[in-house]
């Protein structure tokens, strides 16, 4: 497998807080990494890093062998890394629809037009297809702020995925979903995902999604890596347990991995 | 999109028709209101975006300011050229400006706008070579040769205040419609979005100061002609204050509520003076708070309610 993005000793401070420190992290085409951790151990410091929300304290960030340091979000996301957020990050009083054009007429155009219409027939079209690939053409017509949660998270996701990014950060997908819904949200992702053939890595505190949709682990502590590799190793991980996940678990990983 | 510009022309020849037969005071009356509605319809721009500028009145009186000193001190009184370097004048200055103000946002974004408006006030009413304070007369425009006189001299600047408006409310119209209208909204709503969808907030933004203040020199391009006069004034925060005034009075949801705005503000304005001409201030003030109170999006969503069937 090639590295598609590499970290090597990126570290952030806020004054004298440490939020990241010598995370060397590489993921390869076509993975789907999970990563775990406590609330400030590092994983949305790093997830803003590499999209170039916040810039490296120290470190290097390669994305194909190119550092990316220093760019910006805009910069990042064109050269093929998208992310969705924690919160979503959408137009509240908007429509479905429109936030999906607005999405597409950003795409489409490096320098926006200022006298073609955005809602054309075409456009319409496409944004349909999108809304029905991630199975929310129902909510179009709706104003975002009267979205339930789960619909809210795949929106953020199919405006992340638009771009086809070879790489794409999901920030915890499936907080604040209905118990019920998270593994059909995830399904509907993973689906897009395997069809785009982007590599994710995803941010999660749910230990059943960890299990059920990564090939690989990585495990955030302090603001280091303090695992990375099988699930099922990391999980067993005698640090992991003490510091991350505690001994309490019971899930069957195999098995949970044969359910994705 | 032909559809609505046809009616836009429509509306602008209907206009053109009815200047012939209306009274001189009349024409005065709308000419002024429309160039506030260029002016406002520039406002517009920003407001959906999100930007409240209390500092159009810079480009406003900028404009006029072209038109009276190229008339005066460059023997030009061709008013399309005067109009044009009005244009051409505000949106330079606000290429240097806009890089700074498309940085801040909110109360801030007011704030500084208005700040620069009132330092060209401040320049102007000390400087006496522009007539100070009492600001200074301009020439009768020409228009291709033809200099208007007795009852065709107000009509002039109001034909040119209508092709004006048409010409930039047709491109308002359909730069609502566009990508980069859309975009605005989108800015209004969710900055962290747009960046990470692809676009450059500071960008649209900036692109939107540079219209609002090129049809803000536009409106005060034409001002200056209908008027004959101009003076500091145009500069200051309450002039700034009054176009942000119309808007609400009209509302920002579509090109026509700025000049709907306009010209019920410029109706009530002369009314509530002939009334009461020691507190007219006070009825429009009162007039504004019942709009805010029953339309808060403006006339304009009385004229949307209606032609799509809403309650009122």
């Amino acid at each position: 497998m090639s590295a598609l993005l590499e970290t090597r000793s990126l570290a952030r401070n806020f004054g004298a807080v440490t939020a990241a420190a010598d995370i060397d992290v590489t993921i390869n085409a076509g993975e789907i990494v999970g990563v775990i951790g406590s609330n400030g151990a590092g994983k949305t410091t790093f997830i803003n890093m590499v999209t170039g929300y916040l810039a490296p304290s120290s470190g290097e960030i390669l994305f194909k062998g190119k550092s990316i340091v220093g760019k910006n979000p805009r910069q990042v996301m064109r050269a093929g890394i998208c992310r969705s957020f924690q919160v979503a990050q959408l137009f509240p009083e908007l429509t479905v629809l429109d936030n999906v054009l607005i999405a597409y007429g950003i795409m489409k155009h490096k320098i926006l037009p200022l006298m073609s219409p955005l809602a054309t027939k075409a456009n319409i079209q496409q944004a349909e297809q999108l809304l029905e690939e991630y199975g929310i053409t129902s909510y179009m017509a709706e104003t975002v702020v009267t979205l339930p949660q789960g619909v809210r998270k795949l929106l953020d996701i199919a405006l992340a995925m638009l771009r086809k990014p070879e790489i794409l950060l999901l920030d915890e997908p499936t907080s604040g979903v209905a118990i019920d819904d998270k593994f059909d949200l995830m399904d509907t992702v993973m689906r897009a995902v395997r069809k785009s053939g982007a590599a994710v890595l995803f941010v999660e505190h749910d230990m059943e999604v960890i299990a059920r949709y990564s090939t690989r682990l990585i495990a955030f502590y302090d603001g280091r890596v303090l695992a990375d590799g099988a699930v099922s190793d990391v999980m067993n991980d005698e640090k992991v347990k003490e510091l991350v996940t505690g001994h309490h678990l019971d899930i069957d990983y195999e098995q949970e991995v044969q359910h994705a | 999109m032909k559809y609505a510009t046809t009616m836009i022309i429509g509306a602008g020849i209907a206009l053109l028709a009815a200047g012939l037969f209306m009274p001189g005071w009349l024409t005065f009356l709308l000419t002024l209101a429309f160039a506030k509605g260029l002016v406002v319809m520039g406002l517009l721009l920003l407001m959906r975006a999100g930007l409240v500028s209390f500092g159009q009145g810079l480009y406003y009186c900028l404009g006029a300011y072209c038109v009276g000193i190229a008339g005066d001190y460059f023997e030009t009184q061709n008013a399309l050229l005067l109009i044009l370097l009005a244009v051409v004048v505000c949106v330079a200055l606000a290429a240097v400006i806009g890089l700074l103000l498309c940085r801040y946002r909110d109360i801030f974004f007011a704030m500084f706008s208005m700040a620069f408006s009132m330092i060209l006030y401040g320049v102007l009413v000390k400087s006496s070579a522009f007539g100070s304070s009492d600001g200074f007369n301009v020439k009768p425009p020409l228009l291709f040769g033809w200099t208007p006189t007795g009852e065709s001299g107000p009509f002039l600047a109001y034909g040119l205040a209508v092709v004006a408006l048409v010409g930039v409310g047709i491109f308002v119209w359909r730069y609502l419609r566009s990508p980069m209208g859309y975009a605005g909204e989108a800015v209004r709503e969710n900055e962290i979005r747009v960046e990470y969808l692809g676009a450059s907030v500071r960008r649209i933004i900036y692109t939107k100061y540079l219209l609002a203040a090129a049809m803000a020199g536009l409106g005060g391009g034409i001002t200056a002609l209908a008027a004959g006069h101009i003076d500091p004034e145009m500069a200051y925060w309450t002039t700034s204050g009054e176009f942000v005034f119309i808007a609400l009075m009209g509302g920002v949801g579509h090109a026509a509520g700025p000049v709907i705005g306009a010209v019920l503000f410029e109706l009530l304005r002369t009314y509530a003076f002939q009334i009461s001409p020691y507190t007219w201030q006070m009825i429009l003030g009162i007039s504004l708070l019942v709009i805010i109170l029953y339309l808060p999006k403006g006339v304009w969503s009385l004229v949307e309610r209606v032609t799509k069937g809403k309650p009122l």
